[in-house]
């Protein structure tokens, strides 16, 4: 199968304008007639849902948690990008455009890129319609900030609480629809499987979290909005709830899986503390703004850190970035953690953390300032740490925050298998080997307002689609395997927790497929997970029944994914040999350390088709610069 | 400073279905981390009972850092416990004593019926939402986001409001098992930004209908709410929403 992506011919800033009148429209009347499912109710998903039933087509919108609100979008902290150079300091959709596909590493398409930088101009007219309040300045205009990897102030935030916002925006939207009877929400339903008939996605099998019934839900088209999948590392800053089973089981029906190893670690988490320990909370990366990251110059200096001279600190961005300087992109700024601290200089009892310090911008603006700026992150730091970050420096340590993989999309975001479309976190995205701060909330949100309503009618208008019934063989016969996968978990009864082969593939996959990749570790990993695949499936403990609300049995079907997800995402590790993003392979580096891209040999997208269990193909598709020339990446 | 590990007793809430009666049931963990969460907590027991072969309890939890609402119990009586302007999940065991006997039990009320152990049903906020916790704009039919300014006092009030993260603490802190400071908080945010005058009037009338309809009690001033609230929303949404109440049906 020869990759399409479908992007249209013409000028990039012409492109998007171009595809959206050549594309066929669904007449109105018909609309009604569509049935789509949307799968996931974050930025992308709720977005999407509304704007769909806003259009008159008849959308069943799913969600694993007990309100569409709850998605993991609303834990976003800092901001969204966008062009609107209401500072005056230079920004334009080009320079959006420039920096997301530098930031990325030239490993996105350039169309797709430059589509989400036009858009994203309209991401906040639409969100201030809708009455999200930005923080503004006195006067009544918004106030901006900056993000790392930017050089312009084009981030809009609310207080430290952005992402709930917008997602309040887009739930709010939903809900009027729901009100208006275009959309159907299911709270508590988690998607087990995709059914496919004919070739082309006609439904989900859903399990009802709250009785445990098993349900078909046919449909003309469905939509993939399920985010990431960063828990397979276990401890990360994502929710308890989010996973990647939707995706992979999509995965596993044909799907093309896109970059897999495509991973971000983000900078500022608070570190771990113990092995009871079951999630990562992030300090938004605003807080480099006035944050200035420091270890000691001595190797285990183990005084406290109001105790350590200035002359005897190493301000180790600002020394290697002078121009960046705390604002270098995610991956530059959490290797260069993971170095110091390879380096025996790193703090804290565990010798796993760098100090963010804001001793210097308190000074300077005052402690009323930095307090209005980042008061909830300040709160949020002493309730889990007992520790007031106004008087000593704030520990981080990097932690797996988001993934660029996904399931590979075109233009239209469609996927390999026609009628099934990803957006947001869940597709391979545009943030190509590394995303910006800032970003994430804006892909989502294109994607769902302002990319799928178009294209979705192109495929709608120009398949055609035979009747079917959630009585037919291909329901029947997917929701058994489904309701015998389950009885197989509960059946097992052996001697390890699911929680214990979770912590498991995570830590395997934080050592081997983590900040830093080699080759003979890559390896190790690829002997070691299948042999955890066959204890799990051999000695697994699950709890309960399947005909009420069960946790573990959730979690089981979620981490038996993760066994099987592991193992693509260190193959495609391996056979990337050259360090980009935050794909690092030590065997790729400058003589400074940086990360040294390959552009001869890996200017592609490696998309994974699943054969069996064990054996992918991989399909490149090739990615053409025509209006940007790739360069070493330099924040120096 | 040093840190010591503790015993911590917990009366637990244990419920089959919405049907079953419920009764609080006795567990024990040892050596418990003070930097530990209070969720946490149960994960471990929770693992012990897997392992005992007992069925681990249920309570809902997502985003393990007090913003997404899903968690809630109500602990030692108090709803999201002793921490004031916190979230369950935010609660940590550093604010127990060794030793110490600790009753967890569901959010209580009418309107929110125990699906299973501390898990409890919250639709009816959904239904409430449904009717009026928006405002109506087409997608793509927004104007220029700059072409109206905001006041900073009226964002950053707004902003207070729209915090509210929909956990349902009020809910189930109130004698009444009143919602009103969950509505009153949409109410207020949405009212007060320019872009939500328009349905001012539309969206207190059907939302306070509703609220009724799902059986929340009225609200009788006793400001519960506000002293639960994880995110310290001000009892002063509910004077807004009256206000707006008022000014929609005298019209």
């Amino acid at each position: 199968m020869r990759l399409d992506s479908k992007v249209p011919a013409g000028p990039l800033a012409e492109k998007w304008d171009r595809h959206k009148f050549e594309m066929k429209i669904v007449n109105p009347v018909n609309k009604r007639k569509f049935n789509l499912i949307v799968v996931g109710t974050g930025l992308a998903g709720a977005s999407a849902a509304a704007s769909l039933g806003e259009l008159g087509y008849q959308v069943k919108n799913f969600c694993i948690q007990d309100s569409p609100r709850r998605a993991h979008s609303i834990g976003a902290q800092g901001g969204i990008n966008a062009a609107k150079n209401y500072q005056n300091d230079g920004d334009s959709v080009w320079r959006l455009f420039y920096d997301t596909i530098k930031g990325g590493d030239y490993r996105a398409r350039e169309a797709n890129v430059y589509r989400l930088a036009q858009v994203s101009n309209n991401i906040i007219d639409q969100c201030v319609a809708q009455g999200v309040p930005f923080a503004r300045e006195y006067g009544g205009l918004f106030a901006n900030r900056s993000f790392g990897g930017a050089l312009v102030a084009r981030t809009f935030y609310a207080r430290g609480q952005t992402g709930q916002q917008l997602l309040l925006g887009a739930y709010s939207a939903l809900m009027a629809q729901v009100d208006a009877g275009t959309v159907e929400i299911f709270p508590r339903h988690e998607m087990l499987d995709l059914v496919l008939v004919d070739g082309k996605a006609r439904g989900i099998i859903t399990r009802n979290l709250a009785t445990g019934t098993y349900e078909a839900h046919p449909a003309d088209a469905v939509i993939l909005a399920t985010g990431g999948y960063g828990t397979a590392y276990y401890l990360s800053t994502l929710a308890t709830n989010s996973n990647a089973s939707a995706i992979w089981r999509a995965h596993k029906k044909g799907a093309f899986f896109g970059n897999p190893c495509f991973v971000q670690i983000h900078p500022t988490c608070i570190p771990r503390s113990g092995d009871y320990q079951s999630k990562l909370t992030l300090m938004s990366e605003s807080l480099r703004n006035d944050g200035r990251v420091w270890v000691p110059k001595k190797k285990g200096d183990k005084r406290s850190p109001n105790d350590i001279p200035e002359e005897e600190r190493d301000y180790y961005l600002e020394r290697k970035y002078p121009t960046f300087g705390n604002m270098v992109p995610r991956d530059v700024a959490s290797r260069n953690a993971k170095d110091v601290c390879d380096e025996g200089r790193g703090v804290g009892e565990t010798g796993l953390a760098v100090y963010l310090d804001f001793k210097t911008a308190i000074e300077k603006f005052g402690h009323p300032t930095i307090e209005e700026k980042y008061g909830n992150l300040f709160e949020m730091y002493t309730l889990i740490t007992d520790e007031n970050a106004y008087e000593i420096p704030m520990r981080i340590y990097p932690a797996v925050h988001y993934t660029m993989g996904g399931l590979w999309v075109d233009y239209n975001l469609m996927s390999t298998i026609p009628g099934l479309h990803v957006l947001g976190e869940a597709n391979f995205s545009d943030h190509g080997a590394n995303r910006l701060g800032a970003s994430a909330l804006m892909q989502g949100l294109s994607d769902g307002y302002f990319v799928i309503p178009y294209t979705i009618g192109d495929y709608l208008a120009g398949t055609e689609l035979k009747k079917i019934s959630p009585n037919d063989g291909e329901f029947k016969q997917a929701i058994e395997d489904m309701k015998q996968r389950d009885q197989k978990l509960l059946s097992i009864k052996g001697n390890k927790t699911v929680k214990e082969f979770h912590r498991e593939i995570g830590n395997l996959l934080w050592e081997y497929v983590g900040m830093a990749r080699k080759e003979d570790g890559l390896k190790h990993f690829m002997q070691e997970i299948p042999k955890l695949r066959d204890e799990f499936w051999q000695n697994v403990r699950v709890a309960g029944s399947a005909d009420t609300l069960n946790k573990n049995l959730e979690f089981a079907g979620r981490v038996a994914d993760y066994m099987e997800l592991g193992e693509l995402m260190a193959l495609d590790a391996l056979h990337r040999r050259e360090s980009c993003g935050g794909h690092f392979r030590e065997e790729s580096q400058t003589e400074e350390g940086e990360a040294l891209r390959d552009d001869d040999n890996f200017t592609y997208v490696a998309a994974w088709e699943y054969k069996q269990m064990g054996n992918w193909e991989m399909h490149k598709e090739a990615l053409k610069f025509e209006d940007v020339t790739p360069t070493q990446r330099s924040y120096k | 400073m040093e840190k010591r590990n503790m015993n911590i007793h917990l009366k637990i809430w244990r419920q089959k279905d919405s049907r079953s009666k419920g009764k609080l049931v006795l567990y024990t963990v040892e050596d418990v981390n003070p930097d530990m969460s209070f969720l946490e907590l149960l994960d471990v027991l929770n693992e012990q009972l897997i392992t005992r072969d007992e069925e681990p309890i249920e309570f809902d939890n997502d985003c393990r850092e007090g913003i997404c609402g899903m968690c809630g119990l109500v602990i030692q009586g108090t709803a999201h416990g002793p921490n004031p302007g916190t979230t369950t999940c935010e609660l940590r065991m550093r604010e127990f004593e060794d030793g110490e006997t600790i009753t967890v039990e569901p959010w209580r009320a009418k309107a929110f019926p125990v699906i299973k152990d501390l898990v409890v049903d919250r639709s009816a906020f959904e239904r409430v939402m449904a009717k009026g916790g928006f405002i109506t704009v087409r997608t793509g039919g927004a104007p220029e986001a700059g072409s109206v300014r905001v006041p900073k006092e009226d964002a950053d009030l707004a902003m207070d409001y729209a915090a509210c993260i929909g956990c349902g603490a009020c809910v189930a802190a109130c004698p009444n098992a009143s919602a009103a400071l969950f509505v009153a908080a949409k109410v207020s945010h949405l009212s007060l930004m320019p872009q939500g005058r328009p349905e001012a009037s539309r969206r207190v009338e059907r939302m306070a209908a509703q609220m009724d309809a799902e059986q929340f009690g009225a609200c009788s001033n006793h400001g519960e709410c506000e002293a639960v609230c994880p995110k310290k929303i001000p009892i002063t949404a509910i004077a807004r929403m009256r206000r707006e109440y008022w000014k929609a049906i005298i019209r």
